[in-house]
């Protein structure tokens, strides 16, 4: 594979240091007199603080510190803003709200000496009933769990609607065709391999606080310690190294930061703070939990009409999704899906319960995962419901590319698709009519053999300053380039990979603005020092908005090297065109073959050459993109299956998935984005839960529990692409980062539930297990979200 | 404590460690090596996996003081004079990792795997690296690199 | 954070000092092998124990050979030289099936066979496979060497026969000629303990069942075994009804519990289909 200038596929940079095993994560950071912290956990989902006594552990030879939630009290630290506008406890103070909740923190010179004085610590508690259920929260009787709020009278945390009411009510009444399904998206958790953590390192006599942690978002970080701890904002700095994986785990700020930050100010000493898994399983983001009733009104010929939703939205003790400002449920209005209707509206109320918190996590493009499920399950159902094939119905109400851009009913602006050039692709990929006719043959002789279809369309690149904003941060990133004199560049941008290959593909995308080798490029990220301010990577908004940010950076400079090079040239600037060969980039005076090369230019730019008044010397330029729009990658997806009736195991067969996520930078990373969140679907549809018992224990706290999908479980992902480019975006991408978990969870459920056809089964909830699969063919399914009875 | 000594990579290293000591952070905060990573710590997800005496091994529910005088790889010591393995350079080749948390592991697993089995089938890779687990890629070009490597191993002279 | 308790070390250099070892640290003190099942319950610190016995360097627990007519096990045997070794797959592919699906290929390159028996967890895989062969274990202690049937050996949960100052050495399994086996697992994923599990051992004589072991884990069989179901097929000709009602008794002879991986009513209806299972491919195994 040869290194392309510009887009193309090209080997990643960042592979030389991986295959080596000489990454840099949080863990491998070492700092000369480091201590380390280890966080006591609360066993109960709901009780009062009793007493909590540290002179045990306070006495232990090798602990330097013990904090409790009073210690932080005395700071005005015990609670911290959530980026939902809620707060959080960092460490317990009068309740305890979920099981694993954070208690205490306890500072030792050694990581297993710290572990030992957990157990010197005595905590008395005094067990509440709790809220594990959410379609109880609400009840009468139900206890309260957020009674730190004043006034606070119930469980519940929101109601939100968006859509036309009046309108959709009006087109179901009159329908000729309507359907109903209840259904649930389980509580699951990204599960990254490696944990959250942080090393905290505050300089006494400098005053600087330097944190190092795998977040998503340093520059938010450092602006939420200055506004949240009190320090000077220009005194903090926050490094994010190598990331083992984050998809929206390590978005916020978990209260180990706070306490390893507040243990380092307390002892004058670096505090490393590392979790391990099961605290990462227990109370670290989760994903989901979304109860939703869907319901779509249609003609009798299958032309779709109207859709109008319910959710209730378990949020667990503390509201601490991360959200832009006014959208509590997130981009949750995209529930209208790919489709061409005439009304639509949605309720989504959020309440408390004693489980941890989060929900906006694990690729869910603010609840898009959960919008496509609804609405790729409710196709399924009428399509059952009027005797029609799920892609002839799928085909029949897409909207149609003359359509584009086009305003949903929710008031969403999706800027391009030719969505059934993507089915169509999809289709003739998998062979669709032969799988359907295979599928025939089998049902005579008894065997159950799925095809399972999902069309997404999602919204992502958040986005514009005019509508989002989290915490009051609005939505766009920086960027910086700068030249070297001998034509060598570094790109510093604001967003944060966490595997994606952005010093691949942001090097790509300067190259190709620039004309020189993605090589010659250097990407720095992750160091809040050394880059620009943005909101950083979740929600597949690297591309939409950093990767904009890079290409307009660029041009700028390709501008500025205009100047320079007219003054090289001695011709007006309006006489030079850019042109590139396989040699690199240039401009060069039309008509003619006189030009400069941008190395070139760029040492001359440096040099004692003269430059017209209003141009500055260097090839140095800054930007800021606010995104007009967010952009609306889409896909089509067909998953295949079969299904032991005896035993109700699911075997996925095959898998195709056609992605349109506008221009490609790097085909290659696109693919692997692509692959990783087929297996979420895998996964999530077949396997991964978060369970509770009706005490609020904690059910999945450990990989024999939560359990994720092997290469086994997976089939050979079969890709496709179609190209439509974003009209607004400056090289026309739209971001595919959670396109693929978005998509095909809904694709692996559809397939198994058509696998079960036969048994008239019309729907069960994920994960669709052995267990599951066989109580929904006895018509007795099961409730997934509790433990099982 | 326990004055023990592990042949990591080839080289003699020589550590005084309590009983408990998990051979994962021996290598990782003992000895520096932090390649190695640790996932789940309960021998699931097949991050800390070494090998010991060529045959692949959770570290993270090994304890140091049981391996003592034994031989471990980590993936530091699949190099040659500084030069990737054929196994390590697949990975890269075929975009075989992402975040490269898990990658150290496969590492491992593929370099003793490719030793036992240098001509597997695709069900054999799929079994092969059945116990170790990655969130980002997918498995698709993991499972491409253990074949690159298979093809790369038998063009190359040990 | 996952670190276990502090403990003291030792290392045995022989079954003889083990048994002292254990003799002298008394009984908080725990033989470590494999340490796969052992391990994550002290880094829990579910388990605490006062010493741990290090048995991997007893190359005399590590012997796996025929002798006559018995298939020989030592305790020490990793899942993975059982799972290679061609002798066992010829005679008793039972353990060759049970063992493909146990954990997977890097964790059974250390696990123990005599590990898991003596962990005697109620999911065990192996536990059923022994039980269907109706295998002995030779156990040692300070009185000398005793042979425990593998049916006496589980007590309950997490519990053996196994007393605090002895030692399992070795499992004994007789090789019948002309039996067939087979094992039949469901689980949510690979390498995951099993919903159910049931494997089988059948002679056919003409026909006719001769000999029958059933062992079925995860589902409450006491002693991972059907007696009932056994004593049901035998003399019986192996036809798909017989082996139908065998795998039904064997179901009510059940006491699963409902847990995430399975209701009441799922875990036995697949003891008695994977039951059923598993008598089939038996019997198309067995010699006659």
């Amino acid at each position: 594979m040869s290194t392309p200038m510009g887009f193309g596929r090209m080997h990643r940079k960042e592979d030389a240091r991986f295959i080596r095993g000489r990454g840099n994560y949080v863990d491998d950071v070492n700092l000369p007199g480091m201590l380390h912290g280890a966080i006591l956990r609360s066993p109960h989902a709901h009780a009062r603080i009793v007493s909590v006594d540290t002179s045990a552990a306070l006495a232990h030879p090798k602990v330097r510190a013990v904090i409790t939630g009073e210690t932080l009290a005395g700071l005005n630290l015990a609670w911290m803003p959530t980026l939902s506008a809620d707060t959080q406890a960092v460490l317990a103070t009068d309740k305890v709200r979920f099981q694993g909740q954070e208690v205490a923190f306890v500072v030792a010179e050694d990581r297993y000496s710290a572990r030992d004085a957990l157990e010197l610590i005595d905590v008395e508690y005094e067990a509440l009933d709790s809220v594990i259920d959410a379609k109880k929260s609400l009840d009468e009787d139900a206890p309260l769990i957020r009674d730190d709020h004043e006034g606070r009278a119930d469980n519940k945390i929101f109601d939100w609607e968006a859509g036309d009411r009046a309108a959709t009510d009006a087109l179901f009444e009159r329908a000729e065709v309507t359907v109903a399904q209840d259904m649930l998206y389980p509580r699951v958790h990204p599960a990254p391999l490696e944990t959250c953590g942080a090393v905290a390192d505050f300089d006494k006599v400098t005053g600087k606080l330097t944190v190092w942690c795998p977040t998503q978002a340093p520059h938010a970080h450092r602006t939420l310690y200055a506004l949240v701890a009190g320090l000077p904002e220009h005194k903090i700095r926050v490094i994010s190294p190598d990331i083992g994986g984050g998809f929206g785990n390590k978005v916020g700020i978990y209260p180990g930061y706070v306490c390893a930050i507040v243990g380092s100010i307390v002892t004058g000493k670096p505090v490393k703070w590392m979790e391990d898994r099961s605290e990462n399983l227990m109370s670290t983001s989760f994903a989901r939990d979304y109860h939703m009733r869907g319901e779509v009104a249609a003609t009798r010929d299958g032309k779709i009409q109207a859709i109008r939703v319910k959710v209730l939205a378990d949020h667990g003790a503390f509201n601490g999704t991360a959200q832009p400002t006014k959208f509590p449920a997130g981009f949750f209005g995209v529930f209208t899906g790919s489709y061409d209707l005439q009304a639509a509206h949605c309720e989504v109320t959020g309440v408390y319960t004693n489980k941890a918190p989060g929900g906006v996590a694990y690729a869910c493009s603010f609840r898009i995962t959960e919008a496509v499920y609804l609405v790729e399950r409710m196709i399924d159902v009428l399509a059952l419901e009027l005797g029609v094939d799920a892609a002839e119905l799928r085909m029949k109400n897409l909207l149609r590319s003359e359509q584009f851009p086009y305003t949903s009913p929710t008031g969403w602006e999706y800027d391009s698709g030719d969505y059934q050039k993507t089915l169509q692709l999809a289709m003739d990929m998998a062979g669709y009519d032969a799988l359907r006719r295979e599928q025939a043959e089998k049902r005579e002789r008894g065997e159950l053999m799925g095809i399972g279809l999902s069309f997404f369309t999602e919204a992502v690149g958040a986005g514009p300053r005019k509508h989002m904003d989290i915490l009051g941060l609005g939505m766009a990133d920086g960027a910086e380039l700068r030249v070297h004199p001998t034509g060598k560049a570094v790109l510093r941008v604001s967003c944060q990979s966490q595997g994606q290959g952005h010093e691949t593909t942001f090097a790509q995308i300067v190259a190709a603005e620039l004309g020189i080798s993605p090589d010659d490029v250097d990407v720095v990220h992750g160091d809040t020092d050394q880059t620009p301010f943005g909101l950083g990577t979740y929600g597949s908004r690297s591309t939409p908005v950093s990767g904009a940010a890079a290409a307009m950076v660029s041009r700028k400079v390709r501008e500025r090297a205009r100047q320079v090079a007219s003054a090289m040239l001695e011709a007006s600037p309006e006489d030079l065109e850019w042109t590139v060969s396989e040699s690199g980039g240039s401009w060069t005076v039309s008509g003619t073959g006189v030009g400069k090369t941008i190395q070139e230019i760029a040492l001359a730019a440096h040099s004692n050459l003269e430059l017209p008044d209003g141009v500055e010397g260097h090839l140095d330029a800054t930007c800021v993109y606010n995104p007009p729009n967010l952009t609306y990658p889409f896909g089509a997806y067909i998953c295949v299956v079969d299904v032991d009736p005896g035993t109700g195991q699911v075997k996925v067969r095959r898998f195709i998935a056609v992605d349109d996520c506008g221009v490609r930078i790097n085909p290659m990373i696109v693919e692997g984005q692509v692959h990783g969140g087929l297996a979420d679907g895998v996964g999530m549809a077949l396997m991964q839960l978060m369970a509770f018992d009706e005490d609020g224990n904690h059910l999945g706290a450990s990989f024999m529990d939560y359990l994720l999908p092997t290469a086994m479980e997976c089939p050979s992902w079969e890709l496709g692409e179609t190209v439509t480019p974003s009209p607004h975006h400056p090289i026309g991408a739209k971001g595919v980062g959670e396109s693929a978990t978005v998509g095909s969870p809904p694709a692996v459920v559809n397939a198994v539930l058509d696998a079960l056809r036969p048994y008239g089964v019309r729907h069960a909830d994920m994960p669709l297990t052995p267990a599951a699969v066989w109580r929904a063919i006895q018509g007795n399914p099961i409730r997934t979200d509790l433990a099982i009875t | 404590m326990h004055d023990i000594t592990l042949y990591v990579n080839g080289i003699p290293r020589e550590v005084s460690v309590p009983a408990r000591r998990l051979l994962s952070d021996c290598l990782r905060h003992d000895l520096g090596l932090t390649g190695t990573h640790v996932g789940c710590e309960h021998g699931v997800c097949g991050a800390c996996t070494v090998l010991l005496d060529g045959e692949p091994v959770r570290s993270c529910l090994t304890f140091a003081v049981t391996v003592a005088g034994r031989e471990i790889t980590t993936v530091e010591g699949l190099a040659t004079d500084g030069r990737p393995s054929p196994v390590q350079r697949a990975f890269a080749e075929c975009h075989g990792l992402q975040c490269g948390f898990c990658t150290p592991g496969f590492l491992c697993t593929t370099t003793a795997f490719l030793r036992e089995n240098p001509a597997p089938t695709e069900e054999e890779v799929l079994e092969g690296i059945s116990g170790n687990l990655c969130r980002c890629t997918g498995y698709q070009n993991i499972i491409k690199s253990v074949h690159r490597a298979a093809e790369l191993l038998a063009e190359e002279p040990t | 954070m996952q670190v276990p308790a502090s403990f003291e070390f030792e290392r045995a250099e022989s079954v003889e000092h083990a048994l002292e070892l254990l003799e002298r640290y008394g009984p908080e003190a725990r033989l470590v092998a494999g340490g796969h099942s052992l391990i994550p319950m002290m880094k829990l610190r579910l388990a605490q124990p006062d010493a741990l016995i290090d048995i991997n360097g007893l190359a005399e627990l590590s012997h796996l050979k025929v002798t006559g007519d018995t298939l020989v096990i030592g305790a020490l045997v990793r899942h993975a030289a059982l799972l290679a070794d061609e002798a066992v797959g010829a005679y008793f592919p039972i353990f060759h099936e049970a063992e493909r699906v146990i954990a997977d290929p890097v964790v059974r390159n250390r696990g123990t066979v005599g590990g898991s028996l003596c962990q005697a967890d109620p999911s065990e895989d192996l536990s059923a496979a022994f039980a269907a062969v109706r295998a002995e274990a030779v156990i040692a202690g300070p009185g000398g060497r005793r042979t425990v049937p593998i049916r006496e050996f589980h007590v309950g949960p997490y519990e053996t026969v196994v007393g605090p100052g002895e030692m399992l050495i070795e499992l004994r399994v007789r090789i019948r000629p002309g039996a067939g086996s087979a094992y039949e697992k469901v689980e949510r994923r690979v390498g995951d303990w099993p919903v159910a599990a049931a494997g089988a051992y059948l002679r056919l004589d003409g026909g006719v069942i001769a000999e029958v072991g059933l062992g079925l884990t995860a589902v409450g069989a006491e002693h991972f075994a059907a007696p009932f179901a056994e004593a049901y097929l035998i003399g019986k000709t192996a036809g798909e009804a017989v082996l139908r009602e065998g795998a039904r008794i064997a179901a009510d002879g059940c006491a699963p519990q409902a847990d995430q991986r399975g209701p009441v009513d799922y875990k036995r209806h697949l003891a008695g289909e994977l039951t059923y299972r598993a008598l089939s491919r038996a019997a198309e195994r067995s010699g006659s």
